[in-house]
């Protein structure tokens, strides 16, 4: 059966978990707490939410100080607004000044479908991983969620975490889910190709990865949803002896997953690394699947890619 | 601006158009319809009255509209609709759907459409930077965009209020659509905006408050005061019901972005229905 559970519930719920025994977890939102599906943690715990209004620049400034004062400070709001619209104060407020702000970009890449460019984020692990001090994670499916959240709520340095909208297939399964905090998780181990994933189209990775296996392909599947660091141990132990790469990514092709994973296979063990995109273009109107399946990133499409790889 | 035509006939279309954009949304699968509620008379009084048509659309000297709360972009598909911009049928058949162009904000690829918004806080800026090109120029043309009371919230309105009064644009003209509700609630208990005539006329503005901003008539003399006044950028307040249209959906938050149901749908469109006769029968 289908899962109904969002990723952004499963946010809400871990926050709201850790807020009732640790009152220095603060949520702030910009007129957000609806799309967050946070308005619980508000009802909740009045106290520990601050509202800021349409306004998210003010949003991470003010998470920022907060967090200068003790504050465990989660900053919600769009992925596209939050990476963009306040970028220079994830920079200078957030990781120049090294202060705890987590910031989450909910309803990220293309889940906003119909709403178009202004509310697509196919830039933001560009923008954020380029700034020193920045961590990037896009997680999987509910379960991997958990796990981020649950790992970003010990630390106390800052991070950009992209979710998104609708409600993911499972990954991974209530009591198998293997997880370190950034290291990536092997979902699969092969010896022709390599994919290498990210958020929400790990689950069509694994899948490809099936359709590869009854052609008698034999390929590897990374779920690298810590973008930044990047798992480089993990990443070049898996590529090691395939004949190529292939990255998949609900991103622009430039400064996203591709360009890190080209990036180091080319110093390390230079090999083919292809990397599956959105294109440099406003995106096709439609559906997250909708647009995935028309851009060749569904898992027959990413299946289909990689045997034109090989050749 | 040309002039006013049969107010009656047009407080009447305006229900039309609640009815068009209703279908709309309803074809499309979603759309902001609390807010497109509030501003048909707005945008039907605009659109009668500026000096832009289709044959004109792409004139160097036609008067500007940007549509800066581009989340309610049905209501503007189907005032562009009534004016003759775009065709109604292929705006339902094609709304949100797969590989359309007609998205769920306005995109200025399709006629009528000056500027892309959506991202809220650009619209003041954007239409700052057209009533300069017209001073530039030497135009007569005029600007207009329609803002968000939440949408207020956004630092970026302020510096372009700050821009259009240090220039004098007088052929710059905002108006707030002032329903009082945005996404989580009564704007005033979310971020309260505070006096916003006061900061208009603080930064320099000239304030017209129009007291009940969904009557065509007070929109389209406060229209005319703007025009008149000279050396300094209008703005409008108009007090507007979010919804309005169905008591079902009036002065409620929770429709900010909500598909009605099919039993809500035939609710809704028999509301709208009556309300027009009121005003026929009025
Ligand atoms: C920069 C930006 N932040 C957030 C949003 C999401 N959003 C869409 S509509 C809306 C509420 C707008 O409220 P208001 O301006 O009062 O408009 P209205 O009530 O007339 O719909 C928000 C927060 C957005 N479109 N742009």
């Amino acid at each position: 059966m289908a899962n109904k559970i969002a990723n952004r519930a499963v946010m809400c719920e871990v926050l709201k978990e850790a807020a009732s025994t640790d009152k220095s977890v603060v949520v702030l939102c910009s007129d957000s707490r609806g799309s967050a599906s946070l308005a619980s943690f508000a009802d909740t715990y009045p106290e520990q939410f601050v509202e800021v209004g349409i306004a998210e620049q003010n949003l991470v400034s003010i998470a920022a100080v907060l967090a200068s004062c003790g504050k465990k400070a989660f900053a919600v709001s769009p992925a596209s607004f939050i990476s963009t619209r306040s970028y220079e104060q994830c920079k200078v407020d957030c990781a120049y000044s090294d202060t705890n702000v987590k910031l989450i970009g909910i309803s990220g890449g293309v889940s906003y479908g119909a709403l178009g460019m202004t509310h697509h984020s196919a830039q933001d692990i560009a923008a954020m991983s380029a700034i020193p001090n920045m961590r990037v994670y896009l997680p999987s499916d509910r379960f991997q969620t958990r796990c981020v959240f649950e790992a970003l709520l010990k630390d106390n340095k800052t991070a950009y975490v992209r979710i998104g909208r609708n409600p993911v297939e499972d990954v991974y399964s209530e009591g198998n889910v293997p997880f370190t905090m950034d290291k990536a998780t092997v979902l699969a181990e092969g010896s022709d190709i390599l994919i290498v994933a990210c958020g929400e189209l790990v689950k069509a990775s694994k899948d490809a990865a099936e359709l590869l296996k009854a052609k008698g392909i034999s390929a590897g599947v990374l779920d690298m949803y810590c973008i930044k660091p990047l798992d480089s141990e993990t990443l070049l132990k898996a590529a090691k002896g395939v004949k190529a790469v292939l990255t998949v990514e609900e991103h622009s092709p430039f400064g996203g997953l591709g360009s890190m994973v080209a990036q180091l296979i080319s110093a390390n063990d230079p090999k083919k690394v292809i990397s599956l995109s959105l294109p440099d273009e406003p995106v096709i109107t439609g559906k997250s699947q909708e647009v995935f399946a028309h851009y060749g990133m569904n898992a027959e499409g990413i299946a289909n890619k990689a045997q034109e790889i090989l050749g | 601006m040309r002039k006013l035509g049969n107010v009656k006939a047009l407080s009447a279309t305006a229900f039309d158009l609640r009815r068009d954009a209703l279908d709309i949304i309803m074809a499309g699968g979603g759309g902001h319809i609390g807010g497109d509620m509030s501003e048909p008379e707005i945008l039907l009084t605009l659109y009668e009255r500026m000096n832009v048509t289709p044959e004109t659309q792409d004139s160097p000297d036609r008067d500007r509209f940007v549509l800066s709360k581009g989340h309610c972009v049905e209501t503007l598909y189907a005032v562009l609709s009534y004016e003759g911009f775009m065709n109604l049928d292929e705006v339902k058949a094609k709304f949100s759907k797969f590989g359309s162009e007609y998205i769920g904000h306005p995109h200025n690829t399709l006629p009528g459409i000056e500027m892309n918004s959506g991202s809220l806080g650009h619209g003041l800026s954007v239409s700052v930077g057209m009533a300069l090109a017209g001073k530039m120029d030497k135009k007569n043309y005029r600007v207009y965009t329609l803002i968000g009371d939440g949408e207020l919230a956004e630092g970026s309105v302020w510096e372009g209020a700050a821009a259009g009064a240090h220039y004098r644009l007088d052929n710059l003209c905002a108006i707030i659509d002032h329903n009082h509700l945005q996404i989580s609630g009564n704007v005033d208990d979310v971020l309260s905006p505070g006096d916003i005539g006061g900061r208009f006329a603080a930064s320099g503005w000239n304030v017209i408050t129009v007291m009940n901003g969904n009557d065509i008539q007070q929109i389209s003399d406060a229209l005319d005061i703007a025009e008149r006044t000279k050396g300094k950028p209008s703005v409008i307040i108009a007090e507007t019901l979010k919804g309005k249209g169905s008591p079902l959906m009036e002065n409620k938050a929770g429709w900010h972005h909500k598909l009605p149901n099919q039993e809500e749908y035939k609710q809704i469109a028999a509301d709208i229905a009556a309300y027009k006769e009121a005003i026929l029968n009025g």
